[in-house]
């Protein structure tokens, strides 16, 4: 087990070196693109390997041999390496689609030298997130994704970007000024911010105190899943990017925050006191998202807005602290993430084709690209949760857990989340009418020759639509693994025991400190 | 651990002071001024981990200071980067403040127009769907933007620097 800790720091120091070579390289795109294309490879393979690997067991790597929780660890458990293989796989999707518009649009230069650094900074920034073992590492991830995530989302600074950012860069920088308080607090109170000794010391201190570091961390990680009366950055923001940085921030940024609460909720904070509180705050997610994306007229707000609502999902099962209730909010996090990066990714292809992404200015989709229109309703079926497909079998299996539950406030979280998939399917199909059946309006491009879509961005929408469908196969499988990794999170043991194995530290060279020559205790 | 773990009360107050007027700035219309708000709130964050960090010792190395008399290193470590992260990210953001002033001669946090369209709508009470007849069916996101909000515009003459 312990041979395969090598494996750990690839995810972050491979698109790292990758970022500072491509850089060098800002001549030559043609490099750029294979650094690019080959990193992110090498990282999804890796994240498979481990995949297999930590079902028997987390790895641990103490970074420069000190042991935690001094030194600073990675740590890849059933929940990091699943994220972590999700988010790659989307990633690299994003990637060929995003370079196969690179070449369709011929510009060899024009998307600008900056794009493969940053892009491969993004997912090194994701990767730290979600192997970090120590909560101030976590905030360095966050700030790596985010810098990285600013830098995308202003690309060109043209006046629409400079708007969208300037909201998203501001409300960012809050989020982590909060994280900052949290963990300082947090250090003040328990003295250290290893995630494994925070979990064993958090118990000891003053309950009030402990409490609100609970509700500092929601506080910063709610915004950056954009869970409800923290979400209004979110529809503002997104949608003036380009379409692959939208799809790839859509499926990975917000989901960056709800592992984060995943994993601070369970380890740090068990007994659920917050739970009520998470599950009214899911249920406004829920609702006040989808209400939003009904309202919408243009595709990418709309699936921004519902973007946002089916974050609420994901907090409901977290905030039903039950086995069930965490594997189905796990199995549904991996289902979120494809389904929505598809979408998104066919959105930009609908502009593409269509010239806009305005339900106004859209029309007869289905009959002009036939291959667009299956495109957007697989994976809108999917995201509306229609059976058999996987999002149908994590909203069931969320609505079981909520049943088990009992309680009333779980029994409307039920109501809730069937409401919500209802006009979801409203909502994606309303948009299904406007675009692809009703009668195109005049001035709706129709040379055929010109807007043909490149094979590239198709194939690689298609692979992450067909990739969204296979999870429906493997929904048994899928299913067992989310199952594992709710009871070892809320056994919390596993986590420490692969972290401080005698309780008190890790492997790894113990911190010089103590009776060395000189020293006078 | 050091036995006197009283902070100090200066760093208390400096930190208040700092945060107060941050959050005052950040609530600000202008980027310039959110800009000035975000560091303020930023350094009395830094503040707050040295007094999370316990009494100020000695420097921290064996052999100079006897281990109960050292300052704890660890959050001196940690704010280190924060400030390390804070400088980069207070970069991007004045570069973009400048961007902005360079598009719309402000730099003033824009409304959303789909935001306002969307409302817009709903004030006249129009359904949700609407169709090709409907009055600004032609008019582009693009389009008004040039009529965009702009508070500060009265006034102010002079060219757009390109």
């Amino acid at each position: 087990m312990t041979s395969m800790t090598w494996l750990v720091p690839l995810p972050v120091v491979l698109p790292l070196f990758g970022a500072g070579l491509a850089l060098a390289l800002y001549r030559s795109p043609r490099a750029q693109r294979a650094i690019s294309v080959v990193t992110l490879t090498l990282v999804l393979a890796a994240s498979a390997t481990m995949l297999a690997v930590v079902d028997r067991g987390p790895l641990v790597l103490s970074i420069g041999g000190w042991a935690p929780p001094i030194g600073i660890d990675l740590v890849a458990d059933r929940l990091s390496v699943l994220m972590l293989s999700v988010s790659s796989a989307v990633t690299l999707c994003v990637l060929l689609y995003s370079l196969a518009q690179g070449e369709a649009d011929g510009d060899e230069e024009a998307p600008v030298a900056i794009y493969h650094p940053t892009y491969l900074v993004l997912a090194a920034g994701v990767a730290d997130a979600f192997l970090s073992g120590d909560l101030f590492n976590l905030y360095v991830g966050f700030e790596i994704l985010l810098a990285a995530s600013f830098v995308l989302l202003t690309l060109g600074g043209t006046g629409a970007r400079i708007r969208a950012g300037t909201i998203y860069v501001v409300v960012a920088l809050l989020s982590s000024v909060l994280f900052l308080v949290a963990l300082a607090l947090t250090y003040a109170a328990a003295g250290t911010v290893n995630l494994a000794q925070l979990a064993q010391r958090l118990p000891e201190i003053d309950p009030g105190v402990r409490l609100v570091l609970q509700i500092l961390l929601l506080l910063a990680f709610g915004i950056k899943a954009a869970i409800f009366p923290l979400s209004a950055w979110l529809p503002d923001s997104y949608p003036t990017a380009p379409a692959p940085v939208t799809a790839v921030f859509a499926g990975l940024l917000t989901k960056v925050g709800v592992y984060a609460i995943l994993r601070t909720q369970t380890l740090l904070f068990p007994g659920g006191r917050a739970d009520a509180v998470l599950m009214w705050a899911a249920l406004a997610t829920m609702l006040i998202g989808i209400l939003g994306a009904v309202a919408q007229n243009d595709i990418k707000r709309l699936l921004s807005f519902t973007l946002v609502s089916h974050i609420g999902f994901m907090l409901f099962g977290i905030a039903l602290s039950s086995e069930a209730g965490m594997a189905a909010a796990i199995f549904y996090v991996v289902h979120h993430i494809t389904v929505q990066t598809a979408l998104f990714l066919v959105v930009g292809l609908i502009e593409r084709r269509g010239g806009t992404t305005s339900l106004d200015r859209l029309g007869g989709l289905a009959k002009l690209s036939p291959v667009l229109a299956v495109l957007y309703f697989v994976p809108a079926m999917n995201l509306a949760g229609v059976p058999p497909l996987s999002g149908f079998l994590g909203k069931i299996g969320l609505i079981q857990a909520g049943v088990d539950r009992g309680t009333p406030l779980a029994y409307v979280l039920v109501g809730g989340s069937v409401l919500t998939s209802l006009l979801t399917l409203y909502a994606l199909i309303k948009a299904w009418n406007k675009a692809f059946w009703q009668t195109p309006p005049a001035g709706l491009p129709t040379d055929r020759h010109r807007t043909r879509l490149p094979f590239g961005m198709v194939g690689s929408a298609a692979a992450l639509v067909v990739l969204g469908l296979s999870l429906t196969v493997v929904a048994g499988p899928l299913y067992g693994y989310a199952d594992r990794t709710a009871v070892s999170l809320r056994a919390r043991t596993p986590y420490i025991d692969a972290v401080l194995p005698d309780g008190v530290r890790g492997l790894g060279r113990p911190a010089p400190v103590g009776p060395v020559a000189g020293a006078t205790p | 651990m050091t036995p006197d773990m009283r902070p100090s009360i200066a760093l208390v107050v400096v930190i208040a002071v700092l945060v107060t007027v941050g959050v005052y700035l950040v609530l600000e219309r202008s980027l310039s001024r959110v800009l000035i708000g975000l560091i303020l709130t930023g350094n009395g964050v830094n503040l707050l981990f040295l007094v999370a960090g316990g009494a100020a010792g000695g420097p921290p190395i064996v052999g100079t200071t006897p281990i109960g008399r050292m300052s704890d290193p660890l959050p001196q470590a940690m704010v280190l980067t924060a400030i390390v992260i804070t400088l980069g990210l207070t970069a991007f953001l004045l570069a973009m403040a400048y961007r902005s002033w360079q598009l719309n001669e402000h730099d003033e946090v824009q409304d959303d127009l789909e935001d306002r369209r969307v409302a817009r709508r709903a004030a006249a009470d129009q359904p949700s769907f609407t169709d090709a007849d409907t009055e600004d069916a032609d008019a582009t996101l693009d389009d008004e933007a040039a009529a965009v909000h702009d508070e500060t515009a009265e006034g102010r003459t002079g060219e757009v620097p390109r």
